[in-house]
């Protein structure tokens, strides 16, 4: 599967990376399991998701848990902890 | 109505434009959230907002709908920055209007404490240490949490 994925503040810091497309193998089925596949991807991906627990997600503009299932999406963001207003 | 804007704001001009034609509006509600110039005893000579295009835009709609589904409202506004700003200038402005005070006030604070917790926005604060992104408080989350609490109690 296909996905693009974006990537905001630190999370965005840490990959060096805004933006980026991958390929998913079957066994990713949540966002849980796209951390995990995502940090053992190289040392600044394995930094950015270091507090995984901490991350927060959305799935096509929508605010998701980490056991949110990824099948049918899109576009998926990783975040800290949103402090606007 | 909800803007997402580079550009500062004018709080009078945006009220003006609101309560333009109307005399069914009783009362004026505005919170305006500006840049402050210390943080944790630091100084901050600028502060960046980054936010998510698209997400953004689609979460204060759902948050203002929520808050015209829960109050008598004759009108809202959410404008919210983006960009780098210095200490003193504007970063929010939520307006809201009704016809009595109690629902101009409720909705506002409504809107300001989804706002602070939903919509994708984060802040980083610089200052003579260099850039810090500014960590999300718990008092946030309580704030969010006592709305939940009201709905259930009248329900």
């Amino acid at each position: 599967m296909s996905v693009k994925l974006l990537y905001f503040a630190w999370v965005r810091e840490k990959t060096g990376l805004g933006e980026e497309t991958v390929d998913l193998p079957g066994s990713v089925q949540t966002v849980s399991d796209l951390m995990a596949w995502l940090k053992a991807r190289g040392p600044e991906y394995e930094a950015a998701f270091d507090k995984s627990d901490f991350i927060r997600a959305a799935i096509d503009h929508t605010h998701v848990t980490h056991s949110t299932s990824i099948d049918k999406a899109r576009e998926i963001a990783f975040f800290p902890p949103v402090t606007g207003g | 109505m909800i803007r997402i804007q580079q550009e500062d704001f004018d709080i009078g001009a945006e009220i003006s434009k609101l309560r333009s034609g109307r005399t069914d509006i009783g009362a004026i509600v505005t919170f305006t959230g500006t840049v402050r110039d210390t943080a944790q005893g630091e100084c901050i000579s600028e502060m960046t907002l980054e936010h998510y295009p698209g997400m953004t835009e689609k979460e204060l709609q759902r948050i203002e709908q929520q808050a015209t589904a829960r109050w008598p409202l004759q009108g809202s506004l959410i404008i919210h920055r983006y960009g780098t700003m210095k200490p003193g200038e504007n970063i929010v402005l939520v307006i809201t209007a009704s016809a009595h005070r109690q629902a101009a006030f409720e909705a506002a604070e409504f809107l300001m404490d989804y706002l602070k917790t939903k919509a994708p926005f984060w802040k980083k604060e610089d200052g003579p240490d260099g850039g810090t992104w500014v960590d999300a408080r718990d008092s946030d989350d309580d704030a969010l949490k006592r709305w939940e609490t009201r709905r259930k109690a009248a329900e």
